[in-house]
């Protein structure tokens, strides 16, 4: 009888924890007003979406270990080298648990894009809560927010395109897409696709 | 395009030994379709289907979880498979000896759907595509649980005891 207790009690602890797990992951959904978050680039400062408002930014989640955020880097700097000057530039933000995810820690993000010349911020969302507001919950998942009035609305959510393995194979490229049918003025066709990607390693509860 | 690489091998093992052999495990190559066919069969067997890759450093993880399952639940009805989301261009450079190191001797096999985005959502809305995903499922007991984590020890265990077996 007390085995059978202390198990349903388990069982409902749980429940619950996986419940709350489905509640991370909801997030903003297209259409979506974004709030805006301040968090430290690997040059030190603080990084706010309202320092120099752009018309549209790029914000990937994105870290330093996972394969598959490693096989995009290119393709998030090439967004970057192709948006940026038109005023459509990238933000990335680290989200994972560096305790978790050592090779993910500020020190490890900060050699990264010093290494490999990051020409956008790279920012560390230290207690996930970024993360969490967006309900980004892979490696890389990009978020295109575009500005109205003094706010962000999101325009697209998802993948960067549909081949993970190499950027030549893609067929489609749903975030170039997204980003050049606001340039055009247009509403966005494709406004979210899903890939297959690592999971954010979330901190312990 | 379904591979048929030592399908006739595991057939033959199976019949000899009665289980899947360590040494021979093979994997098949599958797509969508075969994959919804296991998820939706209508039989009493509660399916714990686990969406894994060996690029993947969690679930690699908790894959000894999967493995003590199908030891505990063994000639009861509760099946494990492991389907890996590597490219099916590392199936024989690191998906099998990955498979054949480590001993795991669940059923695997290797989902071959190249647009991530016009499938993922027919698995399980409710997923991101962030790997490691596990479903347990019966179709014809309308059992489902999504867990779009991974897994601790213990974890599992308790879960396919709440269905009440």
């Amino acid at each position: 009888m007390r085995r059978t207790l202390l198990f349903s009690g388990f069982a409902l602890v749980l429940l619950m924890s996986l419940l709350s797990a489905r509640l991370v992951s909801d997030g903003y959904k297209v259409g979506d007003v974004i709030q805006d978050f301040k968090l430290k680039n690997v040059d030190g400062k603080t990084v706010s979406l309202a320092d120099k408002p752009a018309k549209v930014y790029i914000i990937a989640f994105t870290c330093n270990t996972c394969p598959v955020a490693k096989a995009y880097e290119n393709r998030i700097i090439a967004l970057n080298e192709q948006f940026a000057p038109k005023g459509y530039p990238v933000v990335a933000i680290q989200s994972n648990d560096a305790e978790q995810s050592p090779g993910d820690s500020y020190g490890a993000m900060q050699q990264r894009a010093s290494n490999r010349k990051y020409a956008f911020p790279y920012l560390h969302d230290e207690t996930q809560a970024v993360a969490r507001a967006f309900g980004a919950t892979n490696t890389p998942h990009l978020f295109v927010v575009q500005r109205q009035g003094d706010q962000y609305r999101v325009a697209y959510i998802g993948a960067i395109d549909n081949s993970q393995r190499d950027a030549a194979g893609a067929t489609r490229k749903y975030v170039e897409e997204a980003v050049n049918e606001l340039l055009a003025g247009k509403p966005v066709t494709t406004t979210s696709a899903k890939a297959i990607g690592c999971g954010i390693k979330w901190k312990d509860a | 395009m379904v591979s048929t690489i030592p399908i006739r091998c595991i057939l033959a093992a199976s019949l000899l030994s009665g289980v899947t052999l360590a040494q021979d495990q093979s994997i098949k190559i599958i797509e969508l379709a075969q994959l919804k066919q296991v998820l939706d069969q209508p039989d009493d067997t509660l399916r714990v289907v686990n969406f894994w890759a060996t690029w993947c450093m969690p679930c690699v993880k908790e894959l000894p979880h999967f493995e003590a399952i199908r030891r505990a639940y063994l000639g009861r009805k509760v099946s494990v498979l492991l389907v890996s989301m590597d490219d099916r261009k590392d199936l024989n450079t690191k998906v099998i000896p990955f498979v054949r190191k480590r001993g795991i001797r669940s059923r695997v096999v290797l989902l071959d759907e190249p647009d991530p985005n016009s499938w993922i959502d027919q698995i399980a809305p409710e997923w991101s595509g962030a790997l490691p995903m596990t479903l347990i499922v019966n179709a014809k007991q309308k059992r489902r649980t999504f867990i779009g984590k991974a897994l601790k020890a213990g974890e599992l265990g308790v879960i396919i005891n709440a269905h009440k077996l």
